[in-house]
């Protein structure tokens, strides 16, 4: 097993016929990815890369029964994309766009309050690298030789620093049952919680690393939620040490503005909710394997 | 993004709330002019940085005569202002406001901004105005007034109206106060703010319901679509190579210490940023040159960080995964063949095709410490740069 994406996930791309989409698309499929189509308005009804091209989400979900879509449209169109996919009935969305206004985030989420919990669509990032399930399927941008099938999850915000760490555990033989970015984003799709309580419920994975960063509540809310909720060890990293308060780092969210919102106030408040913390970036794999042994 | 007070104040004046006479002045000259076109007796000069607290630093000066207007004008302007807010550097002043003085009778604090935990907009009010909001939650927290609204419908009448009578205001101004509080709301959705604060908002004696000071900031990723924002950017606010990477595509944050760094995604940057200081040296400067780090982009990072006067070592740590290590050292070789680095230079690959990659540049004639992983590459960094310290 694995979380939110295997094998048997049935996916479209939209954003699907520009140079971005096109090219991830095929990487996604050369890692063995169950791509059914694309989606970008006004080519429907051509084929790209072998694939449906459909004028409108609806279209692709009735005509390939896709459940899932990656986006890779520009940030001012984004919002827009996400909303169609969730109306359209697709389950995972993962939104690779950087850039999107924050205020269009709070407006995807409200809309997406219209729909019961099983029908609502799950969304991943935006501004992240996505999902991969090693040897099973890949819906993002990462390369997907630096992952070892097996069975830690992986959640983070950043995609480079993710990638670090699944090379660190590659090379110490530790393999992955899937790895998440859920973004750099104040607003995004998923919390770190979210998908702390999937990696939870799956049978295939025992450790669950977390790599987080400065800014916002969300490292901090899902230490308390795997200490109220959570039988499987959580091991932590929080970069941005030397973030000066008050200046965005690189990511939209990675800012600290409130008291918690530190790397040191975050490890802290974390240790106390029992979460393994790596004490340095270069130690993640070998911190991993002390906690699976 | 951050604008000045009379940018802010001329948005919320659009939005229909209420601020004291005044006027922007370029001069000693045109100040005085101005003085006597807003009349009245006693007027305020108000340098325009970047920055709060700027009473404190001397920013801000009681004339009581047009002439002593010219002259507090004269003393501000070309200066560089340093507030607790600015670092020591402080920001240049190139223009003052001039405006009439109020006769305050009661000074609030009003505050919106995002609750990243409940994705709402959160209304921040207080009694306590004048203070920074740091200081009242931490000096009068019992004073502070939270009102989270929901972006869905907006801010409703009766929640300003809550926040009104909660700030003790007197029956007759709390209609006022409340159309203030949601013309706020108004400038926060409608402009895609961060953040938009006054602080004071005062009731003067004559009662009237005032923004005597404002400041807004707003949503880099949404000013492709808020023209009359953009237009109120002022780059010499601005860390002059935090403009030149942001105008090519860098994400750069300066900071104090002297080993630079560039580095490919923002999560890896930091990291990299922790592990110098682990090591016992201090970062110069956050740089992300994007996952893609193409050879352009490099030699833009070389150029800005090798500009840096206070950088003694240079550290490259690049995770190439869609790209190739390979490539990218191309790329680091083709950057120096562009540009002379007379100081130290680290550089880790990692990532596919690193073996290849090193190859490239231990074959190039670079001069430089090859770094094998995250930790070694900050243990070299921290090392030379110890080695330039005691030559």
């Amino acid at each position: 097993m694995s979380i939110l994406i295997d094998e048997n996930t049935k996916m479209i791309v939209q954003g699907f016929t520009g140079k971005i989409g096109s090219f991830h698309a095929q990487e996604m499929m050369e890692y063995g990815s169950n791509l059914v189509g694309g989606v970008t308005p006004g080519k429907g009804g051509s084929t790209h890369l072998g694939l449906p091209v459909f004028n409108t989400v609806k279209d692709a979900v009735r005509e390939t029964g896709a459940e899932a879509s990656i986006l890779f449209v520009p940030p001012s169109f984004a919002a827009d994309s996400a909303m169609e996919a969730a109306d359209a009935g697709i389950k995972v969305c993962v939104a690779i766009t950087d850039g999107i206004p924050a205020h269009d985030m709070i407006r995807v989420k409200r809309y997406m309050r219209r729909y019961t919990k099983s029908e609502k669509m799950t969304m991943i990032g935006p501004n992240c690298a996505g999902i991969i399930s090693p040897g099973k399927a890949m819906m993002g941008i990462m390369p997907g030789h630096i992952y070892k099938k097996g069975n830690v999850g992986i959640v983070g915000r950043s995609g480079t620093l993710g990638y670090e760490a699944a090379s660190q555990m590659k090379a110490l033989d530790i393999g992955v049952s899937t790895s998440v970015g859920i973004g750099g984003d104040p607003i995004n799709g998923s919390s770190f919680r979210d998908i702390l309580s999937r990696f939870e419920e799956d049978p295939d994975t025992d450790v669950i690393l977390m790599i987080g960063e400065i800014g916002g509540p969300q490292e901090v809310d899902a230490g308390n939620f795997a200490k109220e909720n959570m039988k499987k060890p959580v091991v932590a990293y929080i970069a941005g040490l030397t973030a000066p308060k008050g200046r965005v780092m690189g990511h939209a969210g990675a800012i600290v503005s409130a008291y918690g919102e530190s790397a040191v106030e975050k490890v802290e408040l974390l240790k106390e909710c029992g979460v393994t913390i790596s004490k340095n970036p270069s130690v993640i794999g070998e911190t991993i394997k002390s906690v699976l042994s | 993004m951050d604008i000045h007070e009379y940018q802010a104040k001329k948005i919320l004046s659009d939005f229909g709330i209420g601020i004291p006479k005044g006027g922007i002045a370029y001069s000693p000259e045109n100040a005085e002019y101005k003085a006597k076109e807003i009349g009245g007796s006693k007027w305020v000069v108000k340098a325009q940085v970047h920055s709060g607290a700027r009473g404190k630093a001397g920013g801000i000066i009681i004339c009581n005569d047009a002439l002593e207007v010219a002259q507090a004008t004269d003393k501000l302007l070309g200066k560089k202002l340093v507030t607790n807010q600015t670092g020591p550097a402080g920001k240049i002043i190139n223009r003052v406001y001039i405006e009439e003085a109020s006769d305050i009778e009661k000074e609030l604090y009003l505050g919106l901004v995002f609750d990243r935990g409940s994705e709402c907009i959160m209304v921040v009010a207080s009694t306590e105005g004048g203070m920074s909001v740091e200081e009242i939650s931490s000096e009068k927290p019992e004073t502070i007034i939270r009102s989270k609204i929901e972006v869905a419908v907006g801010m409703q009448e009766f929640q300003a109206r809550e926040i009104a009578f909660s700030l003790g205001i007197e029956p007759e101004l709390v209609s006022r106060t409340a159309d203030v509080i949601r013309n706020c709301y108004r400038v926060f959705s409608e402009l895609d703010a961060t953040m938009v604060e006054i602080n004071p908002l005062v009731i003067t004696k004559d009662k009237h319901v005032f923004a005597l000071d404002c400041k807004m900031s707003f949503d880099n990723n949404a000013l492709f679509r808020r023209n009359e924002v953009s237009e109120l950017r002022d780059k010499s606010q601005e860390n002059s190579s935090e403009v030149y990477a942001s105008d090519r595509g860098l994400n750069y944050v300066g900071l104090d210490g002297n080993i630079g760094n560039i580095i490919n995604g923002a999560g890896l940057a930091m990291a990299s940023m922790d592990m110098i200081k682990l090591a016992g040296g201090e970062p110069a400067n956050f740089l992300d040159v994007g996952g893609g780090a193409t050879p352009e982009k490099i030699v833009k990072a070389f150029k800005l960080v090798s500009s840096d006067e206070k950088v003694k070592v240079i550290l490259v740590n690049i995770f190439a995964g869609i790209n190739r290590c390979d490539w990218i050292a191309e790329g680091i070789v083709q950057a120096l063949d562009q540009i002379k680095i007379d100081m130290p230079l680290v550089i880790r690959l990692a990532g596919t095709n690193v073996e290849k990659g090193n190859q490239i540049l231990r074959d190039s004639k670079i001069n430089y410490i090859e770094a094998l992983s995250l930790e070694d590459a900050a243990n070299k960094a921290v090392a030379a740069l110890k080695d330039v310290e005691s030559n």
